[in-house]
């Protein structure tokens, strides 16, 4: 992030916060009132909301190009898997992959993490083997990697984080020895925001011989990410939280990687032949699609990605990184509100904690101002458990927000410690 | 009603002054209750002495409205029977979660609970210490707010 904003022209930055009442008319949701008070959405590290463009792309494909798809041989069978693979090659140029068989389409981060899992994990490890998780990990990148090590006998070790929310890069480099088969690794934390040094890790990794899976759900909408410069094995991000539906996502996997896997779920598609004597499996990426996908969502996604390039990754983040450094300096500013997570390189993600006044009692009065954050252990535990508080309040910023925003975020936190002051 | 009047004087006094705060030497029944979408976690201890609560004492992490339905709930059950413990939880429970208009006064304090019926996304939070009690009373170790729909799920946890 601080690479990217020091790459930017000071005329680029201002691209989005000049366009910016053009933008937000982009968003029809942004334009609705939680009671009389005008919607002020800071939960985009949960969900991000769709623009016109994307919904105008559903509608599109439902009203006149949707069949099944590399199916049958009608007219819209083949318009509707056209426009389905045409999504896999914006995925692909997206994220600089090499070949567009490596990215195959998921029903999010959570079932890419699981495929990598079933299709890697309980193939290549055995009784004894160690996996090595962050202690920033969203639970959905801790627990399929428990779920196999007690399966398998394997043992899970865990990276530590400072108090800044910083992963300690080398006590993670001193985790390694004979037994080490994988890493898994998010790209930027979900609770607190923090980006970690994640090409670095994948060298070192590399250098012992162990693969390694980013868990990119809260990195692929804030950045541009390059999975060749990277050079992960896998790398996994979900549409709805960049603009796209619910519903889809993406694993990107290295041909070669994917290729020795076995195939996570069986069925249609996913085959080349079937006999009850025996099945031969189709080539990737169709060996890990069996079924019919969510065929709308997935050319939702594509569409989400042409506007999210419109505006351009680069220009996104600088952005984001001007709101997130007002917002930083701002709810700094009010006595009795701590911030959980404070590292030097962070997305826009604030996580809080107000003196004496539970997250969830936060939340439930922020609302009442029409701000909507989230509010409890973002699970993430083990994070929590390692800042010792139950919960935190979160605030997540998008490119759509404003500064004006942050001033009525921060009025409302005022307003809340007023209310308890009672 | 309006969302802020939820956290009128009342329940600040009890979040900010928790009555029967605190854990019992040697209790009689124990339950913990836990409420995984938020984090919170109430510890709850009794001493039941001929099928009465004799005493009864809470402490755990939680927002303000579990912690005041914590506290005002350890006030109105405090000497009461398990039946009428019983019973109180079942009346309570219909206060937040049924949509009839009835009239609730024989609750009396407690029916300043009784917004929170407008807060459906709050409604586990001032229950939770209620499933913890029936818990409780019913030597289940852990009640949680995932078992909302079925208070007997809780008793047959038990077996």
């Amino acid at each position: 992030m601080k690479m990217v904003d020091a790459l930017l022209t000071p005329s680029v930055r201002q691209t989005i916060a000049s366009g910016m009442e053009r933008l937000r008319a982009d968003f029809p949701i942004l334009d609705i009132k939680v009671g009389d008070k005008p919607l002020v959405y800071l939960d985009n590290a949960a969900s991000s909301q769709m623009p016109q463009a994307v919904i105008d792309r559903l509608v599109h494909y439902q009203k006149t190009q949707h069949a099944n798809i590399h199916r049958a041989v009608h007219h819209l069978s083949d318009l509707a898997t056209q426009e389905y693979e045409a999504a896999r090659r914006k995925l692909q140029h997206f994220i600089g992959a090499r070949e567009e068989r490596e990215v195959i389409f998921t029903s999010g981060t959570t079932d890419s993490i699981n495929l990598v899992m079933h299709g890697y994990g309980r193939k290549f490890i055995q009784n004894g083997d160690e996996i090595i998780l962050t202690a920033l990990e969203h639970h959905s990148n801790i627990v399929p990697w428990q779920m196999l090590a007690e399966e398998k006998g394997a043992r899970i070790r865990v990276v530590p984080i400072n108090d800044a929310g910083e992963l300690l890069v080398d006590e993670y480099e001193k985790l390694f020895n004979s037994r080490t088969r994988f890493v898994g690794l998010s790209h930027v934390s979900n609770a607190l925001g923090s980006i970690n040094p994640i090409k670095r890790m994948i060298a070192t990794a590399h250098q012992h011989g162990v693969p390694v899976l980013i868990d990119g759900a809260q990195a692929a909408p804030h950045m541009k990410i390059d999975v060749q410069d990277l050079d992960c094995d896998f790398y996994a991000f979900s549409a709805h939280k960049m603009c796209g539906p619910t519903g889809v996502g993406i694993l990107y996997g290295k041909a070669h990687l994917l290729e020795s896997m076995q195939p996570f779920k069986g069925g249609g598609d996913m085959i080349a032949s079937v006999s009850f004597e025996k099945t031969t499996y189709n080539d990737i990426p169709y060996k890990f699609e069996a079924g019919t996908p969510p065929i709308a969502a997935v050319i939702g996604f594509g569409a989400a990605i042409d506007y999210l390039e419109q505006i351009g990754l680069d220009a996104i983040a600088a952005y984001e990184h001007e709101l997130l450094v007002y917002a930083s300096e701002q709810i700094r500013m009010i006595p009795g509100v701590r911030i959980v997570g404070d590292c030097p390189d962070k997305v826009a993600v604030i996580s809080f904690v107000v003196d004496g006044i539970h997250p969830h009692d936060v939340g439930t009065l922020l609302n009442q101002d029409g701000i909507a954050v989230r509010t409890g252990h973002h699970c993430a535990q083990p994070i929590m458990q390692r800042f010792n508080v139950a919960a935190t309040s979160r605030a997540s910023f998008s490119f759509y927000n404003t500064k004006e925003e942050i001033e009525v975020l921060v009025a409302g936190i005022r307003s809340v410690q007023k209310v308890f002051a009672q | 009603m309006s969302l802020k009047s939820i956290y009128q004087e009342v329940i600040l006094d009890h979040n900010r002054k928790p009555r029967n705060y605190g854990a019992l030497r040697s209790p009689t029944h124990h339950a913990t209750g836990h409420n995984p979408l938020c984090g919170d976690r109430i510890e709850l201890d009794i001493n039941m002495l001929d099928g009465h609560i004799e005493e009864i004492a809470f402490q755990g992490e939680s927002c303000a409205i579990c912690k005041a339905s914590s506290s005002m709930m350890t006030n109105a059950v405090k000497g009461k029977s398990h039946q009428e413990a019983e019973a109180l939880i079942q009346e309570f429970r219909e206060m937040l979660v049924s949509g009839e208009d009835k009239s609730f006064d024989h609750l009396g304090r407690l029916k300043v609970l009784a917004g929170v019926r407008d807060l459906p996304t709050r409604v586990k939070c001032a229950i939770l210490p209620w499933h913890t009690l029936h818990a409780a009373m019913n030597s289940t170790d852990s009640a949680t707010t995932e078992a909302d729909d079925h208070a007997s799920k809780l008793v047959a946890n038990n077996h």
